[in-house]
């Protein structure tokens, strides 16, 4: 607030001694006559770059939207039901990539979710303070290995480990719920979402964090006082608070699972099929952008990988959107509430 | 009236509630060694199989035909080093210039507008901003190029920058614009040489973040700087990056070039790391220590 009121006056220098008139100059020190222009000129070309920022996002839907319109008035909304990807006969539907995108997700979610907000939890309410900092800081470094490292690793390491201990594991206990069947290759949509999920923890842990940080401390003082444990405490006075907040760091966290390209393309199979079973090859939106785009020939063929990427960036605009809004109603609606 | 017994001395929690709480103790901390566990898995691989496949054939080399045993990536690590300075110098800029206009002049609806934006744009996904710059750069130089890749990198530092300014800019006390202001300094050197200045390590600290984040990035490459085989310094032409060649060499069928990825993933590692850190620490060393 003290920089509005600051910067509505144009302070360019020294006010002007009463009584010599507005255009007086008279201390040494002013260059006013010269910083007006450069003044200007500086003005302007920062307000050039924020700008560019607005111009590179219209750019992009620009882009996209234009590009994509031959596939549009091709298939139209039928474009997201049809099952057939068929760049042989320049045929195009894109339901494989959307199941294939949406059911990593998913599973990356229900993996990630649980582990995520543990660790938020042993963080801000039970570990001791000297762990608080170094815990934190090896969850964010779970955030800086690029994707494709993890995409390598989950080749050589995840999928040997999935395809001769879990999958015949989980085939054997949970087999007869059709969502653990067929040959155990390793590669495919338990891959996918495993690795997925290994990427999405920090971001919902630490937006979890960083909402039961600003859950007063009374609230917990209170729950103590009327006798409650430490895991009550946590449930009633911390987590019912905290709510909105970690609701909008898991869609956070779906709006990067979404997004995901490498690591997913690494080791989803990339088969455009849509199957029951969590062990057979799937292919994401992400992934098949990755693999064809630079290979598609054909006018139609290269205007559908793009309407892919539209919807892409549509889903995730819109999924941000919301998880910003949920942890800002919570991390700045938090004073009222505390009053209340 | 309540009557002074021994049990108000001490309230009695049943064992259910003391084991529900044990219980998710218990869970908490399975969580947290869950959730390490693959954080210390990864970097062991990378430290063992990078370190034993590193030599001096893959830091001096370039790429060998598929199938044969031997060279290396030193082509990869240039081509990575030149894309990322072009997005570097056409995104730090630009995020900066943003992130003054919005600490500076941004208390409205445009400055909103410009927030509301760069989030919106930290949030689409890097495949996306790989197909539009290959839409704005490739289609019209009608090849793939450094310049390409560049830029989409560019775009994507360019929303973390811009934020990270701002909330460094506004950490600046008022008092040190107002002492510039008083002694007659123009605006614009006030920000430049006063405002800025002083918020230098938090907003570097910004731009390395950006950097670190986009050094790895192999999607929006796949399509824009493409990958190439030779040597290449010319901003128009394909060029070869750490990322797209670990991830070529990691789908690949062969043996040598896995122990290649192997390799190129921990380069790439330590090349991030220690850019970031001598950055960190020239800027600590340096006069420019800020409030930040």
């Amino acid at each position: 607030m003290a920089n509005q009121a600051l910067f509505r006056q144009p302070v360019a220098g020294p006010q002007p001694v009463a009584g010599q008139g507005g255009k007086a100059r008279t201390s040494p020190l002013q260059h006013a006559s010269d910083g007006m222009f450069a003044d200007r000129l500086f003005g302007w070309s920062i307000l050039g770059c924020a700008l560019l920022v607005l111009a590179i996002l219209a750019l992009i839907v620009w882009q996209l939207v234009s590009r994509s319109q031959l596939s549009w008035h091709a298939f139209g909304w039928k474009f997201f039901w049809g099952q057939d990807w068929d760049p042989v006969n320049d045929h195009y539907g894109a339901l494989p990539f959307v199941y294939g995108t949406i059911v990593s997700s998913i599973l990356a979610l229900i993996i990630a979710v649980p582990l995520a907000v543990g660790v938020g939890v042993f963080t801000t309410e039970m570990c001791p303070r000297w762990l608080r900092g170094p815990l934190s800081f090896t969850t964010e470094l779970l955030a800086a290995i690029p994707s494709v490292i993890y995409g390598l690793w989950a080749i050589f390491v995840l999928v040997p480990l999935l395809r001769s201990y879990v999958q015949p594991f989980l085939a054997k206990t949970l087999g007869w719920t059709g969502l653990f069947a067929g040959p155990p290759y390793g590669i495919g949509m338990l891959a996918a979402g495993i690795i997925l999920a290994i990427m999405v923890i920090p971001i919902i842990s630490s937006i979890t964090r960083e909402v039961l940080s600003v859950v007063p401390q009374h609230q917990r003082e209170a729950a103590l006082a009327l006798g409650a444990t430490r895991w009550e405490m946590i449930r009633i006075g911390v987590l019912r608070n905290a709510r909105a907040g970690i609701v909008g760091g898991i869609i956070l966290g779906l709006g990067r699972a979404l997004g995901e390209t490498m690591a997913v393309t690494m080791v989803i199979g990339n088969r455009p099929e849509i199957a029951r079973s969590l062990f057979a090859p799937g292919y994401t939106m992400a992934s098949v952008l990755a693999n064809e785009f630079s290979e598609a020939a054909g006018d139609l063929y290269l205007s559908a990988l793009i309407e892919i990427g539209l919807a892409l960036f549509l889903v995730t605009i819109v999924v941000n959107a919301m998880a910003r809004f949920l942890v800002w109603s919570v991390t700045r609606g938090q004073p009222a509430r505390a009053r209340a | 009236m309540p009557e002074p017994t021994s049990s108000s001395h001490k309230p009695e929690i049943s064992l259910w509630r003391r084991m529900k709480d044990h219980l998710a103790t218990a869970f908490c901390v399975l969580t947290v060694i869950m959730v390490l566990a693959p954080l210390v898995a990864v970097f062991t691989y990378l430290v063992i199989k990078g370190v034993g496949s590193l030599n001096w054939a893959f830091l001096t080399q370039t790429p060998k035909p598929p199938g044969e045993v031997g060279g290396g990536m030193a082509n990869a690590i240039a081509g990575s080093v030149l894309i990322l300075a072009v997005g570097s110098l056409l995104g730090v800029p630009l995020g900066i210039g943003a992130g003054i206009y919005l600490a500076e002049f941004g208390r409205n609806r445009f400055g909103d507008a410009v927030r509301f934006v760069s989030d919106v744009l930290n949030g689409v996904p890097s495949i996306v901003i790989g197909i539009v710059a290959y839409a704005l750069v490739v289609l019209r130089q009608k090849h793939f190029s450094a310049l390409a890749g560049g830029a989409a990198l560019a775009i994507m530092m360019v929303p973390t920058i811009t934020r990270t300014t701002e909330e460094m800019l506004l950490l600046v006390p008022n008092v040190l614009r107002e002492a510039a202001y008083g002694l007659g300094v123009p605006r614009w050197r006030t920000t430049l040489s006063i405002t800025l200045r002083t918020a230098t390590s938090g907003i570097i600290t910004g731009v390395m973040l950006a950097f670190a984040r986009v050094a790895g990035e192999t999607a929006p490459l796949l399509f824009t700087a493409f990958g190439n085989q030779f040597w290449n310094w010319r901003l128009d032409q394909p060029t070869a990056a750490l990322p797209l060649q670990i991830f070529t060499y990691a789908i690949s069928p062969y043996d040598d070039w896995h122990r290649q990825a192997w390799a190129g993933a921990l380069v790439l590692i330590i090349l991030i790391v220690s850019a970031v850190s001598a950055v960190r620490y020239a800027v600590r060393r340096g006069t420019l220590g800020g409030v930040a």
